[in-house]
């Protein structure tokens, strides 16, 4: 996909003025949040197990070098093949040659958030292999020639009218004026037209979950089963894959499996969590001849030895997006790349570069959500603002932003000077709210006010408050 | 040089050291080899009947139905009423594991055949490896008597599952698995199937349906 995280602001701008993006997005906020928050009151271990898996993860990153070569050696013993791949071009032309060894025509995939960082629909497309979306959600975003939105939910942008829409002008074989209103009617239609493709594919792919050293087992955690019929139809299954995935052994992963789906959809546990070890065995009556694992870099192992490591540990729940309100005020498609919401921030402009990406890592009014909500305690805020740091040393920062950073330092290193001006523009602001409480347009600040309002102050400034008690004001001890 | 060597190059740069050395190495296979479990919740080291009794609730909580019957000798019977209930054709595959276990001529109107699953079986009838009381997870593995197919083609799954072989967490079916599955290289069947209740979607306006790509129904037939 290529990317537009460069004009996220333009992006922005276009996300606040869909009314069909934010009738769609508001159903968001009232499901995954009131679910997460319902199973892990459900679960008194829940902080303890986010120590421990956060814990595990940071011993595996320790030594991951490790335990990728004892993964390798386990899949290579259970009848597999492991795939080093520096590039995303490099993990393409990997799962290319695959298929075009087993005479691919079509090949099915499972949701994979891997296979989009590296674009293989596309590729697979210019050499004629059809790539069959079978996940609902990604099978109605490949319909509509779309990119994902979310990590879990790809089509949470769509809605039920416009997978509707999508489905007539896909589908014309079936008659014309079938029923199709119920989402219902959908999902049996979706569930109809992919059975034949699991038979007639010849390769299918996958993502995975966890990668697991101990038994050379990659696993898929899903609710559809697709994934399932993906792996086991097909003459090859080919798992893509990116480094952080390990983890060291079975127990570890079921300490992450405890955390991952309550905090993704706030369910007690997905529908199928499925491990593969390798091929089909000799006696076996069914699964894949081949089992290939395409492990992917792509900038990883250098991000290990950055400030930004502890994105590593992310398992892509997407509780920081689900909690983000960013997130839940423009959508992913504004992230401008695969990875949106808080995650996204961070992780984008790692691996397409700050320069494609500066914008995301400001993207954030620094609530603190994210933070609390993620299960591998990842300090989301702490990294973004280390890349705001990064870029304004870099001299990339908007002009404004380095002018008015400019004029605070002269301000702040001034005392006496900042609480005279910091007291002017208080009784500025709370005059111009004109008694409404709120300020709707800020004279050199109307890229906040033309979308927010702004709260007007209380006419006076805590120091003058503070010097005046000589405490805390009441109202703001904490 | 190559990809892998490249890579791991660039992981050891990162991690600002060389190849780990042999003692520290014997250190991490030791984890590998007898692994030890990480905090285990409470709810998942429940035992005996107790453990039955949260199975039992979880996995009606996900969706599934499930029927407690005391010997073998009734699981046929019991299968035969729960597809009349349900209005399913009186046709089943079943696992060979299945096949060995139960005797079928007490119902002679379900026509039974052994094997994987094609896309025209209506129902598929595996037997679980364990139950996970935590989740109301079944385990389920791969293997000659017990094809993948039969677990995800039908509409309608019907598993069967031993008393005794329900465990708290799942520590313990990795245990069960380690003892009782391994090939005599010490590796893990193909492919081991956790299955929490039917196949769901919320994709279309994160509305529920049940039956996206899986079964639709999942029925848990508890014997012992
Ligand atoms: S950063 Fe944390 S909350 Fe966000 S997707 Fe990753 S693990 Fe989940």
């Amino acid at each position: 996909m290529r990317a537009t995280s460069h004009q996220f602001p333009e992006n922005v701008h276009e996300a606040l003025a869909n009314p069909t993006l934010r009738q769609a997005l508001s159903k968001m906020r009232g499901g995954f949040p009131v679910n997460r928050a319902q199973a892990i009151s459900r679960l008194p271990e829940f902080d303890a197990l986010r120590d421990t898996a956060r814990d595990i993860k940071n011993h595996t990153l320790e030594h991951l070098d490790f335990y990728l070569e004892r993964f390798e050696e386990r899949v290579v013993a259970n009848g597999g093949q492991v795939h080093w791949c520096e590039t995303p071009q490099d993990a393409r032309q990997t799962i290319l040659e695959i298929c075009q060894r087993l005479n691919a025509r079509s090949v099915t995939k499972g949701k994979s958030m891997i296979a989009e960082e590296i674009a293989l629909n596309d590729y697979l497309e210019e050499h004629d292999i059809r790539p069959v979306e079978t996940d609902l959600g990604e099978y109605i975003i490949q319909l509509r020639k779309e990119p994902p939105s979310h990590i879990i939910a790809p089509a949470i942008h769509v809605t039920k009218d416009q997978v509707i829409e999508a489905f007539r002008e896909a589908h014309t074989e079936l008659p014309a004026d079938r029923p199709l209103d119920e989402p219902r009617d959908l999902t049996d239609e979706a569930r109809t037209m992919l059975r034949q493709e699991y038979f007639d594919a010849d390769v299918g792919i996958t993502g995975a979950n966890f990668l697991v050293a101990e038994t050379g087992t990659s696993t898929i955690v899903t609710n559809e089963g697709n994934g399932d019929l993906t792996q086991t139809l097909a003459k090859a299954h080919v798992v893509i894959a990116s480094l952080e995935k390990i983890v060291p052994t079975m127990e570890d992963m079921a300490t992450i499996l405890r955390l991952l789906a309550r905090s993704a959809t706030g369910q007690e546990f997905s529908v199928y969590t499925t491990l593969s070890s390798g091929p089909k065995r000799k006696e076996d009556l069914d699964g894949p001849e081949e089992y290939h694992v395409v492990l992917l870099d792509n900038g990883r192992s250098d991000l290990l030895g950055t400030e930004f490591r502890e994105i590593l540990r992310c398992i892509r729940c997407s509780a920081c997006m689900n909690h983000c309100p960013v997130y839940g005020a423009v959508g992913g498609h504004a992230y401008g790349w695969v990875y949106p919401g808080p995650m996204g921030a961070i992780l984008t402009p790692t691996l397409i570069g700050i320069d494609q990406a500066g914008h995301l890592p400001n993207a954030s009014t620094f609530c603190g959500k994210c933070e609390e909500v993620c299960p591998m305690r990842i300090p989301l805020p702490q990294l973004m603002r280390a890349y705001r740091t990064r870029e304004h040393e870099r001299g990339i920062s908007p002009k404004a932003t380095r002018w008015g950073l400019r004029l605070w330092r002269f301000l702040a290193t001034r005392p006496r000077l900042y609480g005279a001006v910091t007291g002017l523009v208080a009784r500025a602001i709370a005059n111009l709210g004109w008694g409404q409480g709120v300020v709707t347009s800020l004279p050199l600040a109307g890229g906040w006010t033309s979308v927010r309002d702004l709260p007007v102050t209380q006419g006076r400034t805590f120091r003058s408050l503070y010097k005046q008690t000589k405490s805390y004001p009441a109202s703001s001890t904490k | 040089m190559s990809a892998r060597e490249a890579i791991l190059g660039r992981v050891r740069a990162s991690l600002g050291r060389g190849r780990l050395d042999v003692d520290k190495s014997a250190e991490l296979d030791a984890r590998l080899n007898a692994p030890i479990a990480n905090l285990v919740p409470a709810r998942g080291q429940v035992s005996g009947a107790a453990a039955v009794e949260d199975f039992i609730q979880m996995t009606l909580g996900a969706a599934a139905t499930l029927e407690e019957v005391a010997t073998d000798l009734e699981i046929p019977a019991a299968i035969a009423r729960y597809l009349a209930s349900e209005n399913l054709p009186a046709r089943l595959v079943q696992t060979q594991e299945i096949a060995d276990r139960l005797d079928w001529d007490a119902v002679p109107q379900v026509e039974t055949r052994s094997g994987p699953a094609v896309s025209e079986d209506e129902v598929g009838l595996a037997m679980a490896l364990a139950g996970v009381a935590e989740t109301g997870t079944l385990i389920l593995r791969s293997g000659v008597q017990a094809p993948t197919t039969v677990n995800f083609l039908p509409d309608t799954h019907i598993v069967v599952l031993r008393r005794d072989d329900v465990v708290g967490g799942y520590e313990e079916a990795w245990a069960r698995l380690r003892e009782t599955c391994l090939d005599a290289d010490g590796r893990l069947p193909r492919t081991v199937n956790m299955i929490t209740g039917p196949s769901r979607t919320g994709d279309i306006e994160q509305t529920l349906q049940l039956g996206a790509h899986g079964p639709r129904r999942l029925h848990v037939v508890l014997v012992g």
